[in-house]
């Protein structure tokens, strides 16, 4: 299964890949994990005439906390996120989706900025990032510009991005001190794309929710804001009632189709029990801080 | 016929690796994968084809130490990388023990997705030398046995576990 022929550039710095976007425009592709990429090639879903690497570029592999941002650089692979202590104490929705996105030698490779450019509606990263007000830092050979993932993904594999620019920094707003998240997952197999996933991060203020996000995989054409649940969620206390009705209404939100992973009915009822359960563990998170 | 040489010039690399302790170095195809590279270029045929779509782990190689799927990287991505394979895990004239456990344990059945169990299993146990039954089921779950022998798969890690610890 050989994929078709490309030029292959390994720049060592973002100017130098944009300046080979620049040549190539929609031609060429960017590989990061190409966990997602490679496979595409090779069943010549995508033939690119040039392949711009990023592996070599130096100081995109960091994940760091800085001036109120979570910064996770385009060369992050899904192990070390999996592996952060920072993840797990402060991003409960983000430490959980990482360890169960495909299998661990994937995880090795697979980048999550990659994930989210490659813009899989059953993609894992799109809901935990969603439900933590996450954006990206694309950089083009005019600057760089932030472009908050609501509006970074269009559609099935289709996104904001141009082909001469590279998701460079994937960033989420660091939650206050009073705060919880938590992804849940439903597979049938390791290394199987989600059922169902539900993504949901609050956080609190004087007992009070102040911002939930929430968000749905593998029931739209994209990953999916459960924007109605959260809206009834703010201002309110997370006690039984609400709980009960942000997951009714992310029920509702949801667009799930029926396949071979379930019917759409099932799938619909599923992001209503995962949506209480993430609830519940965000408050259960947030009291042990 | 120049246009050609030109063509193929733009698609070829000069790869240098080390492969099992070893350099190597070859003209090569952008397009070749790692998995390609290793069988047919390098003739190190222990390393398997086995679902061809980054799903069974039957091609899991260890570059620079760490486990992936050579059918999903090209090799043109490896340069300058130290490359483990099956071939590479033994010492001359004796059995890696990784290998001597899944000999003892009768850890494998067909023994197709056998070098990717061990690689994954070595890599395991250089991060984390008495790992539990739950950790070695969690690092082998992106090797696929289709024999369904993952019970002395299993046992064969703790066997090279004890003896590694046994010999450090």
């Amino acid at each position: 299964m050989y994929p078709a022929r490309f030029e292959y550039f390994a720049p060592s710095s973002v100017d130098e890949a944009l300046s080979v976007l620049e040549r190539y425009g929609d031609e060429a592709k960017v590989l990061a994990g190409g966990q997602s990429l490679i496979p595409l090639m090779k069943l010549r879903f995508a033939s690119p005439r040039a392949l711009v690497d990023l592996n070599g570029i130096d100081g995109l592999d960091e994940l760091y906390e800085d001036n109120g941002m979570l910064n996770i650089g385009a060369l992050v692979r899904h192990k070390a996120c999996e592996r952060s202590d920072l993840l797990r104490k402060r991003y409960g929705v983000l430490a959980d989706a990482a360890p169960q996105i495909s299998d661990p030698i994937v995880r090795n490779r697979g980048t999550v900025a990659g994930s989210l450019a490659h813009a899989d509606p059953q993609g894992d990263w799109g809901s935990a990032l969603l439900a933590g007000g996450g954006q990206v830092q694309v950089r083009g050979s005019d600057g760089t510009r932030t472009i908050s993932l609501d509006d970074f993904f269009l559609g099935p594999f289709t996104t904001a991005l141009e082909p001469t620019e590279i998701v460079t920094w994937v960033q989420v707003p660091e939650p206050g001190p009073r705060s919880g998240g938590a992804y849940f997952k439903l597979e049938r197999k390791v290394g199987d794309f989600a059922t169902v996933a539900v993504g949901v991060h609050v956080s609190f203020s004087n007992g009070k929710v102040e911002r939930a996000g929430i968000a749905l995989t593998g029931v739209g054409p994209r990953n999916l804001r459960a924007e109605s649940a959260e809206q009834a969620l703010a201002g309110h206390e997370l006690d039984d009632e609400a709980i009960g009705e942000a997951a009714r209404l992310a029920a509702q939100a949801a667009e799930p189709r029926d396949d071979a992973r379930g019917s759409a009915e099932y799938k619909r009822n599923v992001v209503r029990v995962f949506t209480e359960r993430g609830l519940r563990k965000a408050a259960e998170r947030r009291e042990k801080q | 016929m120049t246009e050609t040489a030109t063509e193929q010039a733009v698609y070829t690399k000069q790869l240098n690796v080390t492969v099992n302790g070893q350099a190597r170095s070859a003209a090569i195809e952008t397009r070749l994968l790692l998995v390609h590279f290793l069988r047919e270029t390098l003739g190190l045929t222990g390393t398997h084809i086995g679902c061809d779509t980054t799903s069974c782990g039957a091609c899991t190689v260890l570059v620079d130490g760490t486990p992936l799927k050579s059918c999903t990287c090209f090799a043109v991505q490896t340069e300058g990388s130290e490359i483990t394979t099956v071939e590479g895990l033994a010492p001359a004239g004796g059995l890696h023990p990784v290998q001597e456990g899944f000999h003892e344990e009768h850890g494998l059945q067909c023994g197709f997705c056998t070098p990717g169990m061990m690689l994954t299993a070595t890599a395991l146990l250089a991060e984390n030398p008495n790992p539990s039954e739950t950790e070695i089921r969690w690092a082998l779950s992106g090797n696929i046995c289709r024999c369904t022998g993952y019970q002395n798969i299993v046992k064969a890690v703790q066997y090279a576990a004890a003896k590694m610890r046994e010999g450090s």
